[in-house]
């Protein structure tokens, strides 16, 4: 999309077109002759991976809009008609209800690999920001698709989230008034809930194409976070990309498929096969598994607005990283320091998302009772749910700015092709492994 | 008539400069920044003024305003029960509190409170035993369970708070008493919430 293009009209109408709508240009500049770095690893397959569930969502949301029935009356009774009696309704809905979670699988590995190899760092500031309004675009996409079956979990997650609004002061009541359409989560609520679930896939499509516009003015990152710096570092993405890329979606579609046809119902909560009840609460109320870590931050807070800014504060962190990170070396492969709090803090969103499915004064450590500090025991949910966010938020707004500037990082490669020529398999006999250590 | 007309014009002319497109800066407006300003003003006043329309439709409509207050039997409410009514698409709680249920409540009026209220404050006069609260926690909007958490009114199961008997927040994350609704005493066994 950006640079000069090496793309020939071969036949009259591509001529004819490539001078009134040059698409075939577009298509073969940015997928098939797109300069890519050669030594892309795995980690990188996930955007193509992360376009195709968005494509499954798509085809399988729009089938299922064409069964559901967005009414309290109708709503539960529908998708169980799609279950039952639509034919293979079961297939499309366990397709739809486990690709989200694939598609959460997908994108926090992907978020993961960003964080880990500086992908946020200049000049791709813009492309990590635009990934974070489609992190956040597909959380609020699956809330209220989750809200559509109305289940117990559905109704009582919708009123706990929608809730959330309502602790910021002043306007809080009629923000969560407004969201309703009414003065409690009802019929207007799922209506308008069906709409905007069917609206954001849409926004998000869009900004997907805006992130890969963002990825290809600078071109991909890589596992050495330097520079390309000659046509040596690159290959053309088709067919080296095009073929890595298919290979780990099939290998990707293969957990899916085992999910859809051997466990489907594992991801999701036995409660919400029971049909929404205003008036009972079920006893353990939990997220998704893909929110859990963002909701054991928001009860680790024993505040109403406090929980809520910093639940939602974890998220707004990550839109600043680029400029939180004061390291100049993109890639933690030469930060041995930083990988080191990396994998840290990775336990700590695991731990995070551990506890955000126990019950908060349960204890960590079975059949052991510390003593009290302020309202729990030290050896609860509650308080490890604790420890991790205060780690969470010192990742990105202590350690990675002081890091950046105390740290010796390791030397990083002239090329990406540097360190490939000088691994010993490679050196020509008699010629001395890496060259960089002769001065 | 007409030459006046004209003279009018030349001296507009003469003020605005001869070429509208272009003037210097620190020059004052002319005609066609005008209109430029107008037409702004113009556009964004009118999407200023649709947007409120798309916005306000989100908000509760008139037959959701409209919905009825309702009325209720007490006597359907047996001695230490609460019966839970919906009342606005809330659950509402009926309780009719025991003589240890009151007495545990005034005794923690002095006791530190997050939402300081007496129990008085809380039923009307000289009906004590019956307590009428909206049943949706303060915190996020789970419905509490009767008769749970340590103080022996609620508790809710969201995200642990406890509630005493006369629907206080005593311990958890939720920041308000359980609402009292407006309601009123039609006879000694009937009321009316709403």
């Amino acid at each position: 999309m950006s640079g000069h293009s090496n793309y020939e009209p071969k036949t009259g109408i591509e001529r004819w077109l490539d001078t009134r709508l040059p698409i075939v240009r577009l298509a073969y500049d940015s997928i098939i002759d797109f300069p890519t770095p050669k030594n892309l690893n795995y980690w990188w397959t996930f955007g193509g991976i992360l376009a195709v569930c968005l494509g499954i969502q798509l085809v399988t949301g729009i089938v299922l809009a064409m069964h559901y029935v967005p009414h309290v009356d109708h709503a539960f009774a529908s998708v169980e008609r799609i279950m039952r009696d639509v034919n293979y309704g079961w297939l499309i809905r366990y397709m739809h209800a486990n690709g989200a979670s694939m598609f959460f699988i997908a994108v926090y590995i992907h978020m993961f690999r960003g964080l880990y190899y500086g992908s946020y760092k200049a000049p791709r500031e813009v492309l990590w920001i635009l990934g974070c309004v489609i992190y956040l675009l597909m959380m609020a996409t699956a809330f209220m698709g989750y809200v559509l079956p109305w289940g117990q979990m559905s109704f009582h997650g919708a009123v706990v989230i929608t809730n959330l609004f309502g602790a910021l002061p002043i306007v809080g009541e009629a923000i969560t008034t407004w969201l309703w359409g009414g003065f409690a989560v009802d019929n207007p609520t799922l209506n308008r809930f069906f709409s905007l679930h069917y609206l954001l896939p849409f926004m998000i499509a869009g900004v997907v194409g805006l992130h890969i516009w963002a990825l290809h003015v600078p071109g991909n990152n890589n596992p050495t976070g330097v520079n390309v710096k000659s046509k040596e570092d690159t290959v053309p993405f088709h067919p080296y990309y095009t073929v890595k890329d298919g290979f780990a979606i099939v290998v990707f579609l293969i957990l899916f498929a085992s999910f859809v046809f051997y466990n489907p119902n594992a991801l999701g909560h036995a409660d919400n096969y029971i049909p929404a009840n205003p008036l009972v609460t079920p006893a353990h109320i939990v997220p998704e598994w893909y929110f859990l870590p963002f909701y054991a931050i928001l009860r680790a807070v024993p505040d109403k607005l406090g929980g809520v800014l910093l639940m939602f504060g974890a998220i707004a962190v990550m839109f600043v990283l680029p400029w939180l990170d004061t390291s100049k070396v993109r890639s933690m492969r030469y930060r041995p320091t930083a990988k080191l709090y990396f994998f840290i803090f990775l336990l700590a969103c695991l731990i995070l998302g551990y506890c955000g499915g126990q019950l908060p004064d349960d204890h960590v450590i079975p059949h052991l009772s510390t003593f009290t500090l302020i309202d729990a025991d030290l050896n609860s949910f509650v308080w490890l749910s604790r420890f991790a966010a205060l780690y969470y938020f010192a990742y990105f707004l202590v350690i990675l700015p002081i890091l950046g500037l105390t740290e010796t990082p390791l030397p990083q490669p002239e090329s990406i092709s540097a360190p490939v020529l000088s691994h010993p398999a490679n050196a020509p006999a008699g010629a001395a492994a890496s060259p960089e250590k002769r001065g | 008539m007409r030459p006046q007309t004209k003279g009018s014009f030349k001296v507009a002319d003469t003020v605005v400069g001869a070429n509208p497109d272009t003037h210097a800066a620190g020059d004052d407006p002319n005609r066609r920044d005008f209109i430029h300003i107008a037409a702004a003003v113009a556009a964004g006043g009118a999407v200023a003024s649709l947007a409120w329309p798309f916005i306000d439709q989100m908000n509760p409509s008139g037959d959701t305003l409209a919905l009825a207050s309702v009325e209720f039997d007490l006597t359907k409410v047996e001695l230490g029960q609460q019966v839970v009514i919906k009342w606005r698409g809330k659950p509402l709680f009926v309780r009719k509190r025991t003589g240890a249920e009151i007495a545990a409540a005034i005794k923690d009026d002095k006791a530190d409170l997050r939402d300081p209220q007496t129990d008085e404050e809380r039923h009307k006069p000289g009906k004590a035993e019956w307590l009428v609260v909206i049943g949706t926690c303060t915190h996020l909007g789970c419905v509490p369970t009767f008769g749970g958490g340590d103080f022996g009114g609620w508790f809710c199961p969201c995200h642990g708070s406890h509630y005493d008997t006369s629907g206080r927040i005593r311990k958890g994350p939720a920041p308000k008493n359980l609402a009292v609704p407006d309601y009123a005493f039609l006879s000694d066994t009937k009321v009316k919430v709403g």
